[in-house]
């Protein structure tokens, strides 16, 4: 019969079929840990004297708490520091492989699966984090979960749950200069809603995805949790394959062809049914930023801001109330009009190093305006060292943006890169949610490209508006 | 984890849709390395307003949040959980629940149940007429109800079974661990391991 490719995947790791009712139990390729959502999964084991079943399938990293200045001190947030320090301890303890902060290999665990070449095609990975869809761009079936679930993977190497449903995202069609995969993202989002995707494996394809770089997948892929859906995932092809020749992680030589074979067969079969269906004209999209409070309150940057009046739905309009409220914005408001006072440029959406030449080449010759904040915080710290071996480093400092060390950062604020009450900032992360970047701080979601501009104008911009 | 069977507590109407877990819980309080007391945090934004539904008397006791549709969306977070619970909540009531929360609910014996939206409109009015109102979720009978209004809701048949059970996922799987040790024999040579490279 025909299948998906998330059917695929799913099928090749069922350990166990559920009968009836029950899940199935899916077995677990690679689990990425970091210091947030682990400690309590840990103990867990401890209080029932279970080992880590399989620690080497399993990485951490440091990256939610870390600062991104001074990394070479103790962490200064004591709870923080115990937060990271406990990680040390239990990944001693239980026999699993750590890049802690100032390691070279550490970064966003988002960004360095990848990075090791250790997410490949055709695997399930899991987290303790919802971005974990991010690896789906490399037709792995990936998706974040809770913490009694990190410890039932540590104890079992295995997840009970039952298949998804399958959501075909279709992209045709040529992105125009100047428009990326954030754009197609959050134009994504905003069609089928925050909830569209609940359920849902998205596959994303079509010729504008088939045309996009591995990274530029991952930053779709990524989002897929902002629309609700359990993953996201892109038929692994030759710009899968070119990717991940040669990193660390890769299959050598004769596992290397025994590999692609394999993964050659990734792709949905000719008539496989996906349980729903949607379709975006690539060619009609422009530059994006979101508005309000959820990842699906978006339009294109050329637009206004909302009226919530003209919102038929009733759960809509006072969400859209709410928003504008909590947002400090006036219906009407030409969305080019809203002043920034932080830009931030990173996050396991877009702290690679594409997303850094990109910003980059606008900021070049240019200067962040007066009054204007810009952290520039990469991935990871093999993304900061090849930034900083193409001179990018310098193009940021010179423009009069922050350099930063690798994490989080400002995408959540667990570290001390937070907003203050009232600040608006332009950012490349994901989530817009109320106090999500700081007590009382305010968002609206770009790319890069939107970022570097906004950074430089003042106000929410793409690069055209900058001649 | 608690068997659930039927719980009855003070319904509080909570007219938001889209919470997502970074206002049930903020980031900040999701430092702690503990698996106790988050209840300090729950709403924490909403809860600096005096006007904010939980800050009202009766509600103030609340067991049983009756929430807009998307609760729950986000960050994967089980601290969200684990606040709520910790706060006193054995049951939320939605129209739709992000997938990620309603997992991580059914693990801690956190009852998420899902109701048509016009429901849950009915009992956010009878909630706000008559602020300290009882609400009774029976989850053998999946119905919610309050004064002389009942509506069913929808559970799937495993997470119910395994909350009226109290069973802890972990120890059903290891029943399993011949499959599993089974399952990784024919797991191929060229999946990657996470050993550093070159060590042993």
């Amino acid at each position: 019969m025909a299948r998906t490719l998330a059917e695929k995947v799913w099928d090749a790791h069922v350990v166990r079929r559920g009968e009836g009712d029950e899940p199935d139990l899916l077995y677990i390729d690679l689990h990425l840990v970091h210091e947030v959502t682990s400690p309590q999964a840990f103990d867990g084991l401890r209080l029932a004297g279970r080992p880590v079943r399989r620690p080497d399938l399993t990485i951490a990293t440091e990256d939610h708490n870390v600062p991104t200045v001074d990394i070479d001190k103790p962490i200064a947030d004591p709870v923080s520091r115990t937060q990271v320090d406990t990680l040390r301890r239990n990944c001693e303890e239980f026999g699993v492989r750590l890049h802690p902060m100032g390691d070279a290999e550490q970064g966003i665990v988002h960004v360095i699966g990848p990075q090791l070449g250790l997410t490949q095609p055709g695997m399930t990975v899991v987290c303790g984090d919802s971005h974990t869809s991010t690896h789906g761009a490399f037709g792995a079936m990936a998706f974040g979960i809770g913490t009694s679930e990190v410890e039932h993977v540590l104890a079992t190497q295995t997840l009970p749950l039952r298949p998804f449903k399958t959501m075909a995202i279709t992209v045709d069609g040529e992105l125009a200069p100047g428009v990326t995969a954030k754009d197609v993202i959050l134009a994504v989002i905003a069609k089928i809603g925050t909830g569209g995707g609940q359920g849902y494996v998205l596959e994303y394809r079509g010729s504008a995805i088939e045309a996009l770089s591995m990274e530029a997948r991952m930053t779709i892929c990524n989002m897929s949790i902002e629309a609700g859906a359990r993953a996201g995932m892109v038929a692994p092809d030759e710009t899968t394959f070119a990717y991940l020749s040669g990193r660390p992680h890769a299959p050598k030589g004769e596992e290397w062809n025994a590999a692609l074979e394999n993964w050659r067969q990734l792709r949905t079969d000719e008539g496989a049914e996906f349980d729903a269906e949607v379709h975006i004209d690539a060619t009609s999209l422009t530059p994006f930023v979101t508005w309000g409070t959820n990842p699906g309150q978006g339009l294109p940057l050329s637009e206004r801001v909302p009226d919530p009046e003209a919102i038929a739905d009733e759960n809509e309009r006072v969400a859209a109330e709410k928003a504008l409220a909590y947002m400090d914005l006036t219906p009407g408001t030409p969305l080019r009009d809203i002043t920034v006072d932080t830009v931030f440029l990173g996050s396991c959406t877009n702290g690679r190093i594409e997303d850094l030449r990109a910003a980059a080449e606008v900021l070049r010759g240019r200067q962040v305006a007066k009054d204007v904040r810009m952290l520039v915080v990469p991935g990871s710290m093999k993304v900061r060292a090849q930034a900083e071996s193409e001179g990018l480093h310098k193009v940021f400092i010179a423009a009069g943006a922050e350099w930063r060390q690798a994490g989080c950062s400002m995408c959540l604020g667990m570290n001390p890169d937070q907003l203050r009450p009232g600040e608006r900032s332009a950012s490349t992360s994901n989530r817009n949610f109320e106090g999500r970047q700081g007590k009382g701080g305010r968002t609206h979601l770009v790319s890069p490209l939107v970022a570097a501009a906004t950074a430089v104008r003042g106000t929410l911009s793409t690069p055209d508006d900058l001649f | 984890m608690e068997p659930f069977t039927t719980h009855t507590g003070v319904g509080v109407p909570l007219r938001r849709s889209n919470v997502d877990t970074d206002q049930i819980i903020p980031a900040v309080y999701l430092k702690r390395v503990s698996r106790t007391g988050f209840e300090d945090g729950l709403f924490a934004a909403w809860r600096a307003d005096e006007t904010f539904v939980l800050n009202q008397e009766p509600f103030r006791a609340g067991s049983v949040l009756v929430a807009g549709p998307d609760f729950g969306t986000g960050s994967s977070r089980e601290h969200a959980v684990w606040a709520l619970a910790d706060y006193g909540f054995r049951v939320v009531v939605s129209a739709r629940f992000a997938d990620i929360f309603r997992g991580n609910a059914g693990k801690q014996g956190l009852l998420t149940a899902e109701c048509e939206q016009s429901d849950v409109e009915q009992l956010w009015k009878i909630l706000e007429n008559e602020p300290g109102t009882a609400v009774t979720v029976d989850l053998t009978a999946k119905t919610v109800s309050a004064k002389d209004f009942t509506a069913r809701f929808r559970i799937d048949d495993y997470t119910r079974w395994r909350l009226l059970e109290g069973l802890d996922d972990i120890a059903l799987t290891l029943r399993h661990a011949d499959a599993i040790a089974e399952f990784e024999k024919s797991r191929p040579a060229w999946k990657p391991v996470t050993t550093p490279l070159g060590a042993a």
